[in-house]
């Protein structure tokens, strides 16, 4: 199976503090990984670390079949970065956005066309090119930043909590067009606090404390496994027996 | 195993910023709100020329040759003659007083001492305690002093068909001042004002360039991209080259056009020198901007770094009276050499021969600089 993210053994100290502690993942290529966990527990960390801006203090990490630290390169010529922040020049127009990351990644000029066409269409942001990306709603700015992230027609995205303070409607059609872009053939990792989101990734792997949880699986499939109702008891489970393996090392009574 | 740097990619940086800083209402202000403010506030208020400085007169000869010489002290403008006194110590009494910073005592024998070549001493005293007005009043004494000499000792040849005459030899001032014979303030204080306006608006400008970006997260995305530090350092730097150019060139014509200030030396080269001056500040921005996490820290930098600059460069206080400790300082400040450049050019009329050693530290400021702050931002990066 090819995979779009490989993860062995990798860990990042920031000074005694472990912040991403021993994981071991993988995603295979054309599907929507869910990153699960609670603010604070590694997400953001290991999401530098995939794109390549924080160097891992140990560990393996290939990113579509290529060792980030040997091919950054590659590695950033291929990979879509998307914030909760949505980092848009808000001072700047739609078009300008897209003009600007166009050319930082290096479209000529009738690529950049046609691309800006594409994406406008894919976010549903065409006539309003002109406007200035500050004076946008929340639902307009996320899939605008999304087109930015994604002008150079990257194999993998990574968003970062994509749909954070974004309505329900704006929500779901995000989704849909994630949905859309994955069945073309675009790999996804997306971290999420809300649920229903979770349960629409084809695969979710939970990490807390730095460490990974259980196993990379399907959402239906962790649910049987774990014989829950949503994914949020899951989780909770999780929590739950994580604290008390920790708070008692001796014991030991649950395996994960 | 990183790329190469790309025209396209830097190309794209200067486009940016130049559309967010045309967007940016206080960036296009800066370049033009500094200078008029800047010159209007110092150029008039360091002016330290004084005129009408009050003059007693104690003239003991009172005669026709006595009164023409406190008339010419009058008529020069820098002097007005505020009392006549009767006696040495009423004058010391109204110089004490500070009802006079200036008085003149002219001897009995003066008519005497013109007309046989008799020994006499007329005697300037001076309040010393604004030295200010103490150097211009002594200044302005020796220039009418020698008009006066020069005047009678023409007169003396005309009517005698003599030559040089010997009786004012003892008489002559020694004080000769050059390129500013009149103290002309704004001739002094302009090109370290147009300096300090050209450091001021640069370092500003750019000394949020970066930190802006941190702040509002546009950076993290530019992290992920193949853009290079130098590619958006120097795309960065070219849209504030452009506006400090400006900048600069709006307040030296304020300044031609307010205090009629002319370049005496070569003007391209002083156009050439404070683009490099622009460089080398602009450097210092971008430099701050890599180091400041919030805009105001960059705004603390930026004020940590204006104010020695313009106390310690030379603008406002002489070098030479600076313990040697701070003179030290003064040469890590970048200001100083371009004071020098701008007072080299426009006030002596001197040519680059004369510029070599500012030149080289200005050139080699902004490389180490620009150095810096591309290795900085690569680490902040990481």
């Amino acid at each position: 199976m090819e995979y779009a993210i490989e993860v062995e053994g990798l860990s990042k100290h920031f000074g005694s503090y472990a912040a991403v502690d021993n994981i071991s993942f993988s995603v295979p290529k054309n599907k929507i990984f869910g990153f699960l966990g609670p603010n604070g527990s590694g997400k953001s960390t290991t999401i530098r670390m995939l794109c390549g801006v924080l160097l891992p203090t140990a560990g393996n990490l290939r990113v579509l079949g290529k060792d980030v630290k040997t091919n950054t390169d590659f590695v950033r010529q291929n990979l879509g970065y998307m914030s909760q922040k949505f980092s848009l020049y808000e001072d700047l127009s739609v078009e300008k956005n897209l003009d600007f990351y166009a050319g930082i990644y290096g479209l000529n000029k009738s690529a950049r066309e046609v691309r800006k066409r594409e994406l406008l269409s894919m976010a549903k942001l065409e006539g309003r090119e002109k406007q200035i990306a500050g004076h946008l709603s929340g639902g307009w700015k996320q899939r605008l930043a999304l087109g930015c992230a994604m002008i150079h027609r990257p194999q993998l995205m990574i968003l970062d909590e994509p749909t954070a303070g974004v309505d329900p409607i704006s929500r779901r059609e995000f989704w849909g067009i994630i949905r859309e872009l994955a069945d073309q053939g675009t790999s996804f990792l997306i971290t999420t606090h809300y649920m229903d989101e979770a349960e629409r990734c084809d695969l979710i792997g939970f990490i807390y404390n730095g460490k990974i949880i259980g196993d990379v699986v399907s959402p239906i499939h962790l649910l049987e496994q774990e014989r829950a109702k949503g994914i949020e008891d899951v989780f909770v489970r999780y929590v739950d027996r994580m604290n008390k393996e920790e708070s008692s090392p001796g014991i030991g009574g649950y395996n994960a | 195993m990183r790329n190469r740097f790309s025209f396209q990619r830097f190309w794209s940086i200067v486009k940016k910023e130049f559309f967010q800083i045309i967007r940016d209402p206080v960036s296009i202000k800066v370049p033009i709100v500094i200078p008029i403010v800047w010159i209007v506030l110092f150029g008039y208020s360091v002016q330290n020329n004084v005129d009408h400085i009050a003059l007693a007169v104690f003239d003991q000869s009172k005669t026709q040759e006595s009164r023409e010489l406190v008339s010419l002290f009058s008529n020069s403008g820098s002097f007005t003659v505020a009392k006549d006194v009767a006696s040495i110590s009423e004058l010391s009494d109204l110089l004490d007083a500070g009802k006079v910073r200036s008085g003149i005592v002219i001897p009995p024998n003066f008519q005497k001492a013109l007309q046989s070549g008799e020994a006499a001493k007329v005697k300037f005293l001076v309040d010393g305690t604004d030295p200010t007005i103490a150097g211009t009043a002594l200044n302005s004494a020796s220039l009418v002093w020698k008009d006066y000499i020069a005047d009678i000792t023409g007169q003396r040849m005309n009517l005698l068909g003599i030559g040089e005459s010997s009786g004012f030899n003892s008489l002559v001032l020694a004080t000769d001042i050059k390129y500013n014979p009149t103290m002309e303030n704004s001739v002094f204080s302009i090109p370290g004002l147009i300096a300090l306006i050209v450091q001021n608006i640069t370092i500003m400008l750019s000394a949020f360039t970066l930190v802006r970006e941190r702040e509002k997260g546009t950076i993290e995305q530019l992290m992920v991209t193949p853009v290079k530090a130098s590619e958006l350092i120097f795309g960065k730097l070219i849209p504030y080259i452009v506006i400090g150019y400006i900048g600069f060139l709006f307040s030296l014509i304020i300044c031609i056009l307010l205090f009629g200030v002319h370049i005496s030396g070569s003007f391209p080269l002083f156009l050439g020198l404070c683009f490099l001056f622009v460089l080398c500040t602009l450097s210092i921005g971008i430099l701050i901007s890599t180091i400041a996490k919030t805009q105001v820290q960059a705004m603390n930098y930026t004020s940590l770094i204006l104010l020695p600059s313009v106390l310690l460069s030379g603008f406002i206080f002489p070098r030479e009276a600076m313990p040697v400790v701070i003179d030290t300082l003064s040469y890590l400040i970048p200001l100083t050499y371009f004071i020098e450049i701008t007072r080299g050019i426009m006030v002596k009329g001197v040519g680059i021969e004369f510029l070599i050693t500012q030149v080289t530290v200005l050139c080699i400021f902004t490389l180490a600089m620009l150095s810096i702050a591309c290795m900085r931002f690569k680490k902040t990066l990481d």
